[in-house]
């Protein structure tokens, strides 16, 4: 018997290396466990009924073109959409092997923190499912906690991997920005967006990012990357950690949070890690408004191209201007409009110095404290999200508290650093989040460090409840 | 309140957006709550700071210029609303009592 909620990628790897199942007999085990949990959970959005591969199954965010197999976006103007091509990172999952299980569930457009914002309906916590899986990519960290995928790769922009992965308990890597091609992925904000893996454990994550990363002649963003380095060691000896006083003391924080945290942290100690505190003294206080500047700025120009000319939904008129602006009107949801209208009178003259000029130039402050971290430091630490998983609906009427809970996520990816978010404990019986971040391009140290911990910290990724 | 419901239909115009009655009138009032938030970073001086538009300091990323093959025609139009022989089809851009088809 295959058990799926238990199965690491790793280890599906090794028994089909070994003969001892095969890629349809893992396939069946999968559509089995999403037959009996996905109509609770609505983790995925399309399923796919084989594509000739037999490697390791995995799920898809539907913001990742895939050659045949529709993506939405989770948007209703993409509800009909078939991409003609693969992105790159679906294409370097197909040639390792990996056969495509489906494509889960998103805010639209990776506009959100909960999957609330997903033109078809909200994803549930395995955890709880009176609770969001977080999000954006809620699809796929819930089908990955509730054994539904044994991996899967999302998008982050604001925190769309690390958040979600935290509240589903998962291990979710959102890479330095450059190292995995974003050709083929729905753009929200050019300047930020990265693809990246969420996991059951880190081993896994490093497996998944040697397949995705490295450069892609399509994307000009991507630079070569180093060679990635499965994590072996249990110690952290010789890591100096940093305690990011803001990151860590943030006002909103919940107690059971910040106390799963702490002992993270004097588990760092107890491997054999030096800790000390540190500051990143502007970078959290403006972090947020910088990026729901920047953000929305770029999101309000890449959502111009759905126009309902070349492809997507279109809503019939007499004339050009009004077809445009009405299948615009019909086919973005709140979330979407809401960040065109604040982007585009952030671009618009008269506001472009002041909104996103000066955003821009906060972006440089927030990278200098940094680098400035990382000068005494090797890795810092916080919690991923300042709370546990909240309940569906409770956010949902204010715009300004879900976009809060991006706070702690969000520092760190304004200077385009990677993140990786393991789990590390229970608060009120839902996963807390511990978010390690490195300097540029040091996705092998922040491995090593998240392996040992993960090894220390003995964490059970199954959801309680489905034990 | 720093933006009007003119400056909503100003910058909805902008967006190619026509937005409901309703809509106006939330997003006005959900527009000035957010934009108050955010403008928190004009608090900063920072006029020696230079601005950072991406991350990574690449600039000037070049190819070979060799022709590479493209998107077949077909599959160019697959997902068109409407397509009319080799290009994609829309309603006339002048008033609508002008155009005669």
């Amino acid at each position: 018997m295959i058990d799926t909620l238990r199965l690491t990628a790793g280890e599906a790897r090794a028994l089909l290396e070994r003969g001892d199942v095969s890629g349809a007999e893992l396939r069946a085990a999968y559509r089995k466990a999403i037959e009996t949990r996905n109509e609770e959970l609505n983790c995925f959005l399309t399923l796919v009924d084989g594509d000739g591969n037999d490697g390791v199954p995995i799920a898809l965010k539907d913001v990742i073109s895939t050659k045949g197999v529709r993506t939405t976006a989770g948007s209703k103007i993409l509800e009909d959409y078939v991409p003609v091509f693969d992105s790159t990172v679906a294409d370097r999952c197909k040639a390792a092997g990996l056969q495509l299980l489906g494509k889960t569930n998103t805010d639209e457009f990776a506009m959100g923190s909960s999957t609330e914002n997903s033109a078809y309906g909200p994803s549930r916590n395995p955890w709880d499912p009176t609770r969001v899986p977080g999000g954006s990519g809620g699809g796929s960290a819930a089908a990955v906690s509730a054994g539904l995928a044994p991996w899967a790769l999302g998008s982050d922009t604001g925190g769309s991997i690390k958040q979600p992965s935290a509240l589903c308990g998962n291990v979710g890597l959102r890479p330095t920005y450059g190292t995995v091609s974003r050709y083929g992925i729905v753009a929200f904000a050019s300047s930020l967006d990265q693809v990246g893996p969420v996991t059951k454990n880190v081993r896994d994550n490093a497996l998944l990012y040697g397949i995705i990363s490295g450069r892609d002649d399509c994307d000009s963003t991507t630079v070569e990357v180093p060679p990635v380095e499965l994590p072996e060691a249990e110690d952290l000896k010789g890591l100096r950690v940093g305690v990011p006083k803001e990151l860590n003391e943030a006002e909103g924080i919940a107690p059971g949070v910040a106390e799963a945290v702490h002992r993270a942290i004097d588990l760092c100690t107890e491997l054999g890690a030096e800790v000390g505190e540190c500051e990143l003294p502007r970078s959290v206080e403006y972090g947020l408004p910088c990026y729901y500047l920047i953000a929305p700025a770029e999101a309000s120009s890449n959502l111009a191209r759905y126009d309902g000319v070349r492809y997507g939904l279109r809503v019939p008129a007499e004339n050009y201007y009004e077809m445009v602006a009405r299948t615009r009107d019909a086919g973005f949801g709140d979330e979407p409009k809401r960040r065109i209208m604040l982007g585009t009178y952030a671009l618009s003259a008269g506001y472009y110095e002041a909104y996103y000029g000066q955003a821009q130039k906060v972006r440089t402050v927030i990278a200098r404290e940094f680098d400035a971290a990382f000068e005494r430091f090797d890795v810092l630490v916080s919690p991923t999200s300042p709370t546990v998983a909240f309940k569906i609906g409770e956010k949902a009427e204010s715009p300004l508290a879900m976009y809060l809970t991006d706070v702690l996520t969000i520092p760190p990816n304004m200077a385009g650093l990677p993140g990786l978010s393991i789990p590390c404990g229970l608060s009120e019986g839902l996963p807390v989040g511990l978010q390690l971040i490195g300097p540029q391009f040091s996705e092998n140290m922040l491995f090593r460090t998240g392996h040992a911990l993960e090894r220390a910290i003995g964490f059970d990724t199954v959801p309680e409840r489905l034990r | 309140m720093a933006i009007s419901r003119e400056d909503v239909l100003h910058v909805a115009a902008l967006a190619q957006l026509e937005l409901s009655e309703d809509e106006i009138v939330r997003l006005t009032e959900q527009l000035n709550d957010i934009l108050a938030a955010v403008g928190k970073v004009s608090e900063l001086d920072l006029s020696d700071v230079p601005p950072t538009s991406h991350p990574l300091s690449v600039v000037n990323v070049f190819r070979p210029d060799v022709a590479r093959p493209s998107l077949p025609l077909d599959d160019a139009f697959a997902n068109a609303p409407e397509r009319d022989g080799d290009l994609f089809r829309v309603p006339p851009t002048g008033a609508a009592e002008e155009s005669v088809g």
